[in-house]
């Protein structure tokens, strides 16, 4: 008798990842963390009362609880665009079955990039709620491009097609922004700060913005963990399991192109969060999407915002922007995934 | 037990990218019997296999499940009823052994139903059944090839279809494995009463376990029937080109081909 609640218990357990409760509590300390040193830490760095009386004390007017309260807003933002650059890492790497996928593998952070620029140049567009809709235009163009190419021929949008398709479509639109920005020094000017990515013009204003294209991706995501799971095995195995492989991954890449867009018109592209974010979950859970999709945007908010804080740490009293950052951190990550990832579905 | 869907195809077209493999095949699966679908490499049986489970679709003709036709079934509902296991699946780096098992349940399981007590009873019993509940917390890769494949066929027991397709479920593996996994199908035939069909390379076996064979010649269907049946020195030469003796397999009374090549005959 009790070894069969032994076993029962046992099997019960199996379909939590090992140590899942640990990794979660660990997971919500480091964002604690990461919180309170984006709201203390900086070119001036408050004492804790003055952390309390800015957050909780609206009547305290000193100085350090007005910059206590700058920093809210910045924080929350580099927080959701972690979330969504997590989450839209996961989405990507889930759809082309590549642990080494990232939204700017499939061309999309560049197509964003193209349509702010063209914006910049010819419509003199300077605000973040014409960004948004821009880079969301163009990353959507691309991500269709993309997957257009990448599903011609035998076998529908295989996982290799699609970043063959990406990779090309993203060299031939950089060299687009490149043509068109050198001609024009206002839009250099315009599009340098952009283009570096950094969270630190995030206000309430960007926030609003963000947070319905934030919402949709989250709930695609979540609602297609199971079936992307599945997917995992193959789409063959996906098809058996009564999945259709082809209408998965165009919501999979529509969430993905959504959250990684409006990321990317808000704070400027900043690479690596998705691929950097998924690789440390997935080494510490395994990969079931159910879990590694919100644990993934967990860290994808803690790697975003502690970079940020870095960032304005070793460039005091100006700021490192955390698009630098997080590449610096990231290229030789991907290289060491690169050199010791077995990448089987290729 | 046993299950009573019936499962056709007529008039079947099918193949790649205009390439027609398939050249208009009639058949109707055998209930709760384990079909061997035979013949020499590029013949499509692996491509007929892949047809009737909807892996491909058909150019021309249709594959049809209890009179209605397989692509009109909402796919899980088909997934409850269909099980599939492909020859190359893809695993997950990292993935375990139970996980893989329990991804089985995806069509039983709803956008907000999670894991019912069903799910992990199915999950369990699968993994009983195939022998693998010591390995559950194991990473795949820590596998040998044949348990491997035992983790796969119990994914597509935990699907708990009535109907079990397999496209080469014993390549690759030692003639030991090969008879394990063949004798566990076959008990899963018996205990469940599950249809099952798969493709096989081997001649003698396939002629051992199959209660029915369908045998195929450049696309189409040249023989089918009860191995002892149909298995003769001139099936043979017609599919595989091959000269050989059928005598009675000592083990089962099923026909053993012996194959008779130009060197080493006894004159």
């Amino acid at each position: 008798m009790n070894s069969t609640t032994d076993s029962k218990k046992k099997q019960l357990d199996l379909h939590l990842p090992k140590h899942f409760t640990l990794i979660l509590v660990i997971a919500i300390i480091l964002l604690i963390v990461s919180i309170v040193s984006s709201l203390m830490l900086g070119a001036r760095v408050v004492s804790y009362q003055e952390l309390m009386d800015g957050l909780f004390y609206t009547n305290q007017d000193s100085y350090g609880a007005n910059v206590v309260r700058k920093r809210i807003s910045r924080t929350v933002f580099s927080l959701c665009c972690g979330v969504a650059l997590g989450i839209a890492g996961v989405l990507m790497q889930a759809v082309t079955r590549n642990p080494l996928a990232d939204p700017s593998i499939l061309g999309v952070n560049t197509g964003a990039t193209l349509f702010v620029v063209i914006g910049i140049t010819l419509f003199n567009i300077t605000t973040a709620g014409e960004y948004i809709w821009l880079a969301l235009i163009g990353a959507s163009i691309t991500a269709v491009f993309v997957f257009g190419i990448g599903s011609m021929g035998r076998g529908g949008a295989t996982p290799i097609k699609l970043l063959l398709a990406g990779a090309a479509t993203s060299a031939a639109l950089s060299s687009l922004v490149t043509a068109i920005i050198i001609p024009s020094a206002y839009a250099q000017d315009q599009f340098r700060f952009w283009q570096v990515g950094s969270v630190g013009s995030g206000n309430w204003d960007s926030i609003k913005i963000f947070l319905p294209f934030l919402i949709v991706g989250l709930l695609i995501a979540f609602i297609s963990a199971p079936a992307l799971n599945a997917l995992a095995l193959g789409d063959d195995v996906a098809t058996s399991l009564g999945v259709r492989p082809g209408i998965l991954r165009a919501f999979a890449i529509i969430a993905g192109v959504v959250l990684c867009g409006a990321a990317t018109a808000l704070a400027g592209p900043i690479g690596f969060i998705g691929l950097l974010a998924t690789h440390a979950m997935r080494f510490v859970i395994g990969p079931d999407l159910r879990f590694l999709i919100p644990m993934s945007a967990l860290a994808g908010a803690i790697i975003l915002t502690f970079s940020d804080v870095v960032g304005r740490l070793i460039a005091s009293p100006g700021e490192l922007e955390v698009g630098i950052l997080t590449a610096f951190i990231g290229a030789p990550i991907l290289i060491i995934l690169a050199k010791k990832s077995k990448v089987r579905s290729l | 037990m046993g299950n009573t869907h019936s499962f056709r195809a007529d008039k079947l077209f099918s193949g790649y990218d205009n390439k027609t493999i398939i050249q208009g095949i009639d058949l109707e699966i055998p209930k709760n019997k384990i079909s061997v679908i035979i013949g020499a490499n590029g013949c499509g049986k692996s491509t007929l296999l892949k047809t009737i489970a909807k892996l491909i679709k058909p150019s021309e003709g249709d594959v049809t499940l209890d009179g209605k036709a397989i692509n009109k079934y909402p796919p899980k509902q088909l997934a409850r009823i269909l099980g599939v296991l492909p020859q190359s699946p893809v695993v997950p780096e990292g993935i375990t052994v139970a996980d893989l098992v329990g991804r089985g349940r995806f069509p039983h399981q709803s956008l907000f139903s999670g894991w019912s007590k069903k799910d992990y009873e199915a999950v369990e019993e699968a993994m009983d059944f195939m022998n693998i509940t010591e390995f559950a917390n194991l990473d795949i890769d820590e596998l040998s090839g044949g348990q491997r494949q035992r983790v796969w066929i119990a994914m597509a027991l935990a699907q708990q279809t009535d109907i079990l397709l397999l496209d080469e479920p014993t390549t690759f593996l030692d003639i030991t494995y090969q008879v394990e996994i063949l004798d566990l199908l076959t008990s899963l035939n018996e205990k469940y009463g599950t249809t099952i069909v798969m493709v096989l390379h081997d001649i003698n076996l396939s002629a051992r376990y199959a209660d029915y064979i369908f045998a195929l010649h450049k696309g189409e269907l040249v023989a089918e029937g009860k191995p002892s049946d149909i298995i003769t020195s001139d099936l043979v030469k017609s599919i595989f080109d091959l000269n050989c003796v059928v005598i009675q397999d000592p083990i089962s009374d099923t026909p053993l081909v012996i194959p008779k090549g130009r060197y080493h005959v006894k004159s």
